[in-house]
């Protein structure tokens, strides 16, 4: 057994050589590839993140279930939010030994700093899931709801009601400057590292609301510390277990439903090196399919109220081709874009 | 006592014959990690995890947090042996320390470096066990200001001490800060120096300007004396440590006043490296041997290394209360929590006291088992600077490559760190302090950030610093060090 | 002492002004940079320039004291920097050092750190070729061991790793 598979290993390593040395990569249509070295699977963003976790999880269970012959590492590359990572990934090209997890700075990091890439410099794998955001307030507030929040803000006055965030003109800043412009209201934003850090600042009541992930901000929900407001997205979560002792996700009206029209989800996908061969990228899917279908895998994604949505290929492409086009458009609008940038 | 009785419990899950078995496994792979520079507790950590799927989640947990602390315990090794810092937190560990080795004094500074680390760690876990729900809620009155007026207060305590030309100290820390600013801005997401090179989006990393300006510089200049390390001929029985344990009791007040700053940055959580830097700069004032800090005294390890471990072991206490991470390495032990499906929070003390509890009493006994692994290792240690120069210098060297490279996987990393160890020297040289160079990288965007992040908050108003009673005698403490030279010159005047 | 019977190879003033002149540069570099992004308070707090604005002031003024101080105090100006022996035994360190880590980046890390440890120790260290062999195949058989297997850090590679297929 051991030799069949060392031989054939040794056979398709020949035939990905030989391939890439015609450069007639799309003939290996069919060709099963496999790693030859370690995968190292790049994190754009510091330990202990969202994404960090998603990938450490996924790294756990491919070696837990042994879905993959040989090894992956993960590594976290977030200098300069997140784009020492996407060039890493930029540069290498053709060698499919490196996969990227993403967060939205994706397109946020190009657009607000004018470092030079984009996702079309890279090769997208598949969709993994969709992150959530949901506008919370301390549970102390008198804010019943997102209508009563943003009312109380209007009547403030500009800038005296304050939003805690994760970094600066990313995900967070984008969602508070679209929830000022539908309320005509205006927030002080607060920067702070991480989302962790973002939720225990809303707890202490140094800031008045965040729009933290439901994984950030879960754990002081369910001590009954956050409130949630509103979810945003067009539908409700539908995550119907109760999470605190009345609640469960299922019960946070959307944003919509409130009066505020304003939807915003994150991509958590799989992208890896530009010119990867086709072969490579129907290993990674199938792989990342086997993580999916795994307990481990359904059970983190139940509670951090993930939505499940998994796309690969043209539709995946489409979809990432329109959130870029959106988030030009809101970065354009809030006034994030760099000078000079596109 | 309700906690006794829980603490006893968590004892009888901790003390199986398995879990004994994999603290000790875990403390030597993290005296591993702490030893070689550029392997932090986080590497090991993360690469850990996967391994401890396999068993439940108090023995995994348990192995990991021994990582971590033997992690705390080994940074001290290089920096005492080599002036080179095998993590962040030991930095202030050199200033006595390496002074001390070269005095041939090496198995002692070893010994008082460890023993403090466990005393430090045992006030913090002490600490833990009793106090934390009291702790939990009091580190949630931390918001930026009170951030900005710790990391003022670690600046004012530390820079006063640094005795030499001013001007020279200010431009070695203003280098330091210009450094640190370097990178991502923050607060407005702009790029800031970097000059449109993207390698260095990424910022100059503390540890590798710490291994060359310290570790590099510092081979440059022994070579200057000829081809051998000094303090060769070290003692190396195992006397040394009973010898040194008799004189740790005269520095029972740095003790705890170290340990007091250790589990205060620890549950802020400002972080290890800022305590231990903070701590040395305290003891250092009220010590009677003021002038000899510096020269290899062994008060100046033992400051630094109490508050360090304290700090470490301190802030496991927010991330697991807070789910806030007060260390890279605490965040990947948080991401492994996430994984096995436990919660951080408040409610994780209710909802899992098995594991809380195993966690805990595994603190002291992980502390423990510790103290007794590195105290063995002393004269092993200390045998290092017997090896001849010519072999030990070159394999200095690649562990200071592959420490430096292994930082962002990146080249540029390593050639900057023979730069900077050609700048440690030519600073050594012409008395430019080294010290505020680091403690400014290291501290400097962090105090920015806060800075710029109350005054969101307050929206330009300074008068935020003294905005209630606990930031307020933050940052009047940390004037009142600040001006302290003044000061006593002012009472002296009176005297008169 | 040293110094003595080491004739100079740098006077310490030479040394003491160049530091200078290089950190005002960089302090009117940081500066320059600081402008571009803002260095005004605004009503919500500093800009992203504002504090490195100051702080390039700050290294370019003491940079200038310090200059200064070099060309009106001599008598410490004169004194020697470095000896010429030592200066030759810091080459000997530093020259090889450099070559070592340039070639990291060529022929990977493995390869380039048996050769710098073997020449180390053959050329200073005066000692055999076996044993020299023996000490820098062991310390790198030890790294790939630690890092490579049992902590998972890949370091840098070059073509003869790939051809053994450890990459």
């Amino acid at each position: 057994m051991k030799t069949l598979t060392g031989i054939s290993r040794g056979l398709s390593c020949a035939a990905s050589a030989v391939l890439l040395f015609c450069g007639l990569a799309d003939l290996a249509i069919g060709q099963s590839w496999k790693p030859t070295k370690t995968v190292e699977f790049i994190v754009p963003a510091g330990t202990g993140g969202g994404a960090d976790q998603m990938a450490r999880l996924a790294d756990a269970i491919i070696k837990k279930h042994k879905l993959m012959a040989g090894n992956m590492v993960v590594i976290n590359k977030g200098g300069g939010a997140g784009a020492e990572g996407f060039l890493d990934v930029k540069n290498a090209k053709g060698d499919p030994h490196k996969i990227i997890i993403t967060l939205s700075n994706l397109f946020t990091t190009p657009l607000a700093t004018g470092v030079p890439f984009n996702w079309r410099d890279l090769t997208p794998v598949a969709m993994l899931a969709l992150d959530q955001f949901v506008l919370w307030v301390n549970a102390e507030s008198p804010y019943r709801n997102a209508k009563e929040y943003i009312e109380a803000a209007k009547k403030a006055g500009p800038g005296k009601f304050k939003m805690a965030g994760t970094g600066a003109r990313q995900e967070d800043q984008i969602i508070t400057v679209a929830l000022e412009k539908q309320g005509s209201i205006k927030f002080t934003y607060v920067p702070f590292k991480g989302g962790g850090e973002v939720a225990v600042q809303l707890v202490g009541k140094h800031v008045d609301s965040t729009v933290n992930n439901p994984i950030e901000a879960v754990a002081h929900w369910r001590s009954g510390k956050l409130r949630p407001l509103c979810v945003f997205d067009n539908e409700r979560l539908v995550y119907k277990n109760k999470v605190t002792d009345k609640q469960s996700w299922n019960d946070i009206p959307t944003c919509k439903e409130a009066g505020v029209d304003m939807d915003y989800l994150m991509l958590r996908g799989v992208f890896t090196v530009p010119g990867a061969p086709p072969s490579a990228i129907t290993f990674y899917i199938d792989l990342f399919n086997k993580v999916r279908a795994t307990p481990e895998w359904k059970e983190f994604m139940a509670q951090g109220a993930f939505n499940q949505t998994f796309m690969t290929g043209d539709a995946y492409q489409a979809w990432v081709a329109k959130e870029e086009l959106r988030h030009l458009r809101l970065m354009k609008e809030a006034g994030f874009l760099a000078p000079g940038g596109k | 006592m309700a906690e006794i009785n829980a603490l006893m419990h968590g004892f009888a899950i901790a003390l199986t014959p398995f879990n004994l078995m994999l603290m000790f496994i875990g403390i030597v792979l993290g005296v591993l990690i702490g030893v070689l520079p550029g392997l932090g507790g986080a590497n090991g950590v993360a690469i850990l995890l996967p391994l401890t799927f396999t068993m439940p989640p108090t023995s995994a947990i348990i192995m990991l947090s021994c990582i971590y602390w033997g992690a705390l315990f080994g940074g001290a090794t290089t920096s005492i042996l080599f002036n080179i810092p095998g993590e962040p937190w030991s930095v202030a560990t050199t200033f006595d320390g390496y002074p001390l080795a070269q005095k041939g004094r090496a198995g002692a500074a070893l010994t008082a470096a460890f023993t403090s680390s466990f005393v430090g760690a045992f006030v913090a876990v002490v600490l833990i066990t009793f106090l934390s729900p009291v702790i939990a809620s009091f580190a949630l009155e931390f918001g930026p200001a009170e951030f900005f007026a710790v990391y003022f207060l670690t600046f004012c305590a530390f820079v006063g001490t640094s005795s030499g030309n001013a001007m020279k100290t200010i431009a070695s820390m203003m280098l330091g800060f210009a450094l640190a600013a370097v990178g991502l801005d923050t607060v407005t997401g702009q790029l800031r120096l970097t000059f449109g090179f993207t390698s260095i989006l990424q910022g100059f990393d503390f540890l590798i300007a710490v291994i060359g300006l310290f570790g590099i510089g510092e081979i440059l200049l022994t070579l200057e004396e000829g081809l051998e390390f000094k303090g060769v001929r070290a003692r190396l029985d195992t006397r040394v440590v009973l010898d040194t344990w008799k004189e740790l009791p005269r520095y029972w007040a740095t003790s705890i006043r170290s340990a007091a700053i250790g589990c205060f940055m620890g549950i802020v959580p400002g972080g290890a490296t800022p305590a231990s830097f903070m701590s040395y700069g305290v003891a250092m004032r009220l010590s009677p041997d003021r002038g000899k800090f510096g020269t290899g005294v062994v008060e100046g390890v033992v400051a630094p290394e109490t508050a360090a471990h304290a700090a470490g072991t301190a802030a496991l206490l927010p991330m697991l209360t807070l789910g806030v991470p007060g260390s890279p390495t605490a965040a990947v032990l948080l991401g492994g929590l996430l994984i096995w499906g436990l919660q951080p929070g408040p409610l994780l003390f209710v909802e899992k006291p098995d594991f809380v509890w195993g966690l805990i009493a595994s603190m002291y006994l992980g502390n423990v088992v510790g103290l007794i692994v590195v105290l063995t290792t002393v004269p092993l240690f200390a045998a290092i600077l017997r090896i001849p120069f010519a072999i030990i210098a070159p394999i200095i060297m690649v562990v200071c490559a592959i420490g430096a490279y292994t930082v962002h996987s990146s080249m540029l990393d390593v050639y900057l760190m023979v730069i900077f160890g050609v700048i440690g020297y030519i600073f050594r040289k012409l008395d430019y302090p080294l010290a505020p160079l680091v403690l400014a990288l290291v501290l400097g965007d962090r105090a920015e950030a806060s800075f710029r992040q109350s005054m969101l908050l307050s929206q330009g108003e300074m008068s935020i610093f003294f905005s209630n009673v606990l930031v307020g005698s933050l940052t009047g403490l940390g004037l009142i060090l600040l001006f302290w030279p003044l000061l006593s010159l002012l009472r002296r005047r009176l005297a008169r | 002492m040293e110094a003595d019977k080491d004739r100079s190879a740098a006077k310490r003033g030479t040394l003491e002004w160049i530091t200078a002149v290089v950190m005002f540069l960089l302090g009117v570099l940081v500066m320059v940079d600081s402008v571009r992004v803002g260095i005004r308070w605004a009503e919500d707090g500093p800009q992203a320039g504002y504090f490195p604005f100051y702080i390039g002031l700050l290294l370019c003024l003491s940079s200038l004291w310090n200059l200064a101080k070099n060309f009106l105090g001599k008598t410490v100006a004169q004194k020697s920097f470095v000896g010429r022996g030592a200066l030759k035994l810091i080459l000997a360190m530093l020259v090889p050092t450099i070559v070592y880590v340039v070639l990291i980046g060529w022929i990977g890390f493995y390869l380039s750190s048996i050769l710098y440890i073997g020449f180390f120790m053959i050329w200073l260290g005066k000692y055999s070729w076996t044993r020299s062999a023996a000490v820098s195949g062991a310390v790198i058989v030890c790294t790939y061991l630690m890092f490579e297997i049992w902590f998972r850090v890949p370091l840098p590679k070059g073509p003869v790793e790939n051809l053994l297929g450890l990459a």
